[in-house]
């Protein structure tokens, strides 16, 4: 007999009902993980997985005042290859070297390079990026991205400003409206093997790129044109270090123009735009940089000179210590304590009016009204002006007064200040401050920016700026209208008429410190209609060779472009010179 | 018992077809271990070799092998195999000790192969055949006195020197654990007692107690490892964590085959040991589970076998068998679901394998071979 017994049978059905019982146990505890834990170990399974890839958002434009683009963007490759995933590296390596223009050395050590990733090169052009994913090469990867791209490339350079290789700003605009213009970054979520190779099959999780919003300006490409031509004109004519032309509207502080001649070109900010003689360290090639992307107009201040006897005239006005027909007389010179302190006419002016010593300039009248104000309400007056603070335009880097304390101002000081020497404001704060004079006394915030609209046009902002009124009487800035009308149509300023307009506006001449040495920034602030101001500029010349009286120099300058924009913007001339007088009376 | 000792009744062997179910859950799980093995393997293949099915053809062809042995063996009478039992058995310990001799291939850290040219092959694997075909030898040689503790432990002896070759020779814990499991559930189930086998149980945890609490160095981290496998995620404890992200990721339905991302080389070599952590992924709880169940009537199927086997011999010859497949599957599925601390132990007929293969193949040809003899009772009375 050779059979399995009974007690084998029942044995084997216990082992059996214990292996059944372990069998239920591992099937409970594999539910356990695949339905309650699944969540857990999912996630953990996925963050081991995915790698993010960023999307690049395109950044918004800028747009003039005419709604022409002046800051947009361009689509440029990022041309890579995955080394595991190339099947043909002669072929590659031939390609992407001849379409990239590239050593086929340095591609060759590229594609050889054992990594999960290696870029080729960036930025290459669309076309070009088109074009080799056309030859369809395993493991070369063309992705598309944004680099901003400036179509007028060098016009209002130092006002827009520039981005850097992550697409944010670095100067001008293009870092104060950072927030609006940057948009919200999308990704990729890719899987990838454990040596970080992106599974292809694996669907992607894709956040998409929320592009960033439009910037509105007030600046309008055809004026700066103008303004840029005729300021490149001098700067060659009178081989000057810059010249800086800003027009605004002094009704609400629109900047129409701010030309800061050279220019540098926004598609190549780091290239400068003359060439260095000899060796310069990296460093100093960067100092160099950050003086071409400078602003002159609001980065840097100088002496105003005689323009600024715009401001001693208000403040005497609105002191009530000079009326327009009050009589001086100018010997060539006026004696403060123990100084003689000369005019530019040596022989001197003679007896004349207040209106007259304006058009003539004259540097004693205005010292005898700044000290009949005094220093306190001088100070007072200049105050009021926007003269002691910065003017809050919308641009990074605004440079502030300099200018003696109050308790130091003796009489020598405030004597020279009232014609604009002895302290240092920024083109722009005269500007603003003849802006209040002339407009019935507002002080406007300059400002580029006008609003904000998203991706289909609709305006989502608009920006507001302060604007302080009534920092002047109405009758002050009415007498200051026709003195600076007169300055221009008999005056000083007569190199600043426009045909058919009447303009009102103020030269200077100021020696550059130290005094002697020959240097001189000639200026010329001028306005137009002189009884309705709807425009105001300002053009300065840093350093002209020759001629740098700035009648002859400056006021020509501005006087040429408000020929040309004047009728561009709509501005119609008065019908005869005589009406505009009978007005102002 | 009673009935045998009337001598009322007469058992003769009647010669029946073989078992068809179990020989369709055997191309089945066969033909679903190869589709299995090609997915988690291709990419690891890829890599390694530049080619996907690089793991698969050898699969494919150690199958091959594999089946052609194991009809064979179907065909013959079992009874053949009796005296080439010893021959397994003395054969098997050959090979556990070439494994240090300059034929011994080393992997890992570990000798666990023994190669000649191409063909390399894992004598642990052929070590529980001997094993279970000596046992089934010695205990029908015996089985009158199998009970008495001096035969027990006579005939369990003959597992020591096998477990203590793997175990010393080549550090695999996993195969010298179902080596001894083996010979243990086969002298349960041939045994009329129950007292050795509960000493021997208290004898085994009381091991696994003391190991939990005066363990040290290499085992005792497993087992830290497996109490706490996220604070050991990239030390000991990264292969059972994979694992777990693996069964996880799978949810209900799976991420369907082919899918899963975990055999991207998360999963170290995620064709071999760890396949069920992807089966799962892939094919989900659902999957999962049919692939237990599969298991489980594989099992079943046996013991109908064992218990309708002409003789004790075919009878322990198939108890070795369910045993020694019941104990891998439990084990491997434990070990990927981390209920049971980490230890290299394959899943059988999906792993990658050649050599375990072809050695369980030959087993199921054994089974298929006992199934074809069915004992029948026939009575006294209607032979009159």
């Amino acid at each position: 007999m050779n059979k399995s017994l009974v007690y084998n049978r029942k044995k084997l059905f216990i082992f059996i009902v214990a292996i059944l019982l372990m069998v239920v146990i591992l099937i409970g505890r594999l539910g356990y993980i695949m339905i309650f834990q699944s969540e857990h170990y999912s996630e953990l399974a996925t963050q081991l997985h995915e790698r993010e890839r960023q999307i690049k958002a395109a950044r918004g434009k800028i747009l003039d005042a005419n709604g022409t683009v002046i800051a947009s963007n361009k689509t440029v490759c990022t041309v890579s290859v995955i080394y595991n995933q190339v099947s043909d590296p002669e072929k590659v390596i031939k390609v992407l070297s001849e379409e990239l223009e590239l050593s086929e050395e340095t591609v060759r050590k590229k594609v050889e390079k054992i990594s999960s990733r290696e870029k080729i090169k960036s930025n290459v052009p669309k076309a070009i990026g088109d074009k080799i994913r056309e030859y369809d090469l395993n493991g070369v990867k063309v992705d598309e991205d944004y680099k901003r791209y400036y179509p007028y490339g060098s016009l209002a350079s130092k006002v827009l400003g520039f981005t850097g290789s992550d697409n944010q700003g670095i100067i001008g605009l293009e870092v104060k409206y950072e927030e609006y213009l940057k948009g919200t970054d999308g990704e990729i979520l890719t899987v990838t093997d454990a040596r970080g190779v992106e599974i292809d099959y694996v669907v992607e999780n894709r956040v998409e790129a929320i592009p960033g919003n439009n910037l509105m300006l007030s600046l309008d490409v055809n004026i700066q044109k103008y303004a840029e031509q005729a300021a490149y004109r001098v700067l060659e004519e009178k081989q000057a270090n810059y010249v800086s032309i800003i027009a605004m509207n002094p009704k609400n502080g629109e900047i129409y123009c701010m030309v800061n001649a050279p220019e540098f070109d926004l598609n190549d900010p780091y290239t400068l735009n003359y060439t260095v003689d000899g060796d310069v360290t990296d460093k100093e090639y960067q100092d160099l940089l950050n003086k071409m992307w400078r602003n002159q107009s609001i980065n840097d201040t100088y002496e105003p000179g005689s323009t600024f006897k715009i401001v001693t005239a208000t403040a005497g006005l609105e002191e009530g210590v000079v009326t327009p027909e009050s009589t001086f007389s100018c010997p060539g010179f006026r004696i403060v304590e123990d100084r003689r302190i000369k005019c530019h006419k040596v022989i001197g002016h003679g007896t004349e009016t207040f209106v007259e010593g304006t058009m003539n300039s004259c540097n004693p009248v205005f010292m005898d009204v700044g000290l009949r104000v005094g220093a306190e309400r001088y100070f007072a007056n200049m105050e009021k002006l926007g003269l002691m603070e910065k003017t809050g335009v919308d641009l990074p880097g605004e440079a502030g007064t300099i200018i003696h304390k109050l308790e130091n101002v003796g009489l020598v000081e405030l004597a020279t200040m009232s014609f604009g020497q002895s302290f240092q404001i920024t083109p722009l704060q005269l500007l603003r401050a003849v802006s209040a004079v002339i407009n019935g006394g507002n002080l406007v915030t300059p400002h580029f920016a006008v609003g904000v609209t998203d991706t289909e046009g609709n305006v989502i902002k608009t920006f507001e700026y302060p604007v302080t009124e009534g920092v002047i009487s109405k009758e002050t800035s009415e007498t200051m209208k026709y003195i600076l009308n007169m300055v221009v149509k008999e005056g000083s300023g007569k190199n600043g008429q426009v045909e058919g307009y009447e303009i009102g506006g103020k030269t200077a001449t100021s020696e550059k410190l130290p005094r002697g040495n020959g240097k001189y920034i000639s200026s010329y602030i001028g306005f137009a209609p002189a009884y309705d101001p709807e425009i105001i500029a300002i053009c300065i010349i840093d350093e002209p060779v020759g001629i740098y009286y700035g009648g002859t120099v400056a006021a020509p300058v501005i006087s040429e472009l408000y020929a040309n924009i004047l009728p561009y913007l709509g501005i119609e001339k008065a019908d005869t010179a005589e009406n505009a007088e009978e007005e102002s009376n | 018992m009673r009935q045998q000792r009337r001598g009322k009744r007469k058992i003769v062997g009647t010669k029946v077809s073989m078992d068809y179910s179990l020989l369709f859950i055997i191309i089945f799980l066969l033909c679903f271990g190869l589709v299995m093995l090609y997915s988690t393997s291709s990419y690891n293949a890829l890599i390694k070799y530049g080619k996907a099915t690089y793991y698969l053809e050898k699969q494919i062809l150690a199958t091959g092998i594999g089946f052609v042995g194991m009809m064979l063996i179907a065909k013959m009478d079992y009874h053949r195999f009796v005296p080439l039992a010893a021959v397994a058995y003395i054969g098997s310990v050959i090979c556990l000790i070439l494994v240090k001799s300059p034929i011994g291939i080393e992997a890992n850290g570990a000798t666990r192969w023994i190669g000649i040219g191409p063909l390399s092959f894992q004598p642990a694997e052929a070590a529980k055949l001997g094993l279970i075909m000596l046992m089934a030898v010695v205990i029908t040689n015996n089985r009158k006195r199998v009970g008495e503790l001096k035969v027990t432990l006579g005939i369990g002896a003959l597992a020591v020197p096998l477990v203590g070759l793997i175990l010393i020779l080549t550090k695999n814990m996993s195969s010298a654990l179902i080596v001894a499991g083996i010979a243990v559930v086969m002298l349960f189930v041939a045994s009329p007692k129950y007292s050795h086998y509960v000493c021997i149980a208290a004898a085994g945890a009381a091991a696994v107690v003391l190991v939990l609490l005066f363990g040290s160095g290499f085992r005792f981290e497993r087992i830290q490892a497996w109490l706490n496998p996220e604070m050991y995620a990239d030390g000991t404890a990264y292969q059972t964590l994979q694992s777990l992200y693996a069964i996880g990721s799978g949810g209900l339905v799976g991420k369907g085959l082919g899918q899963s991302v975990q055999k991207l080389g998360y999963v170290p070599e995620a064709q071999n040991d760890m396949i069920f952590s992807i089966i799962c992924e892939e094919l989900g709880l659902f999957g999962g589970v049919a692939v237990i169940l599969l298991f489980a009537f594989m099992i079943w199927r046996f013991m109908i076998i064992a218990n309708n086997a002409k003789d004790l011999f075919g009878s322990m010859l198939v108890v070795g068998v369910l045993a020694h497949i019941a104990i891998q599957v439990i084990l491997n599925v434990a070990v990927v679901t981390n209920t049971f601390p980490n230890t290299g132990i394959t899943l059988p007929f999906i792993s990658y394998g050649g050599t375990s293969i072809v050695f369980l193949m030959a087993e199921m040809g054994l089974v298929l071979s006992v199934s074809k003899y069915e004992r029948t009772e026939i009575s006294d009375r209607v032979r009159k």
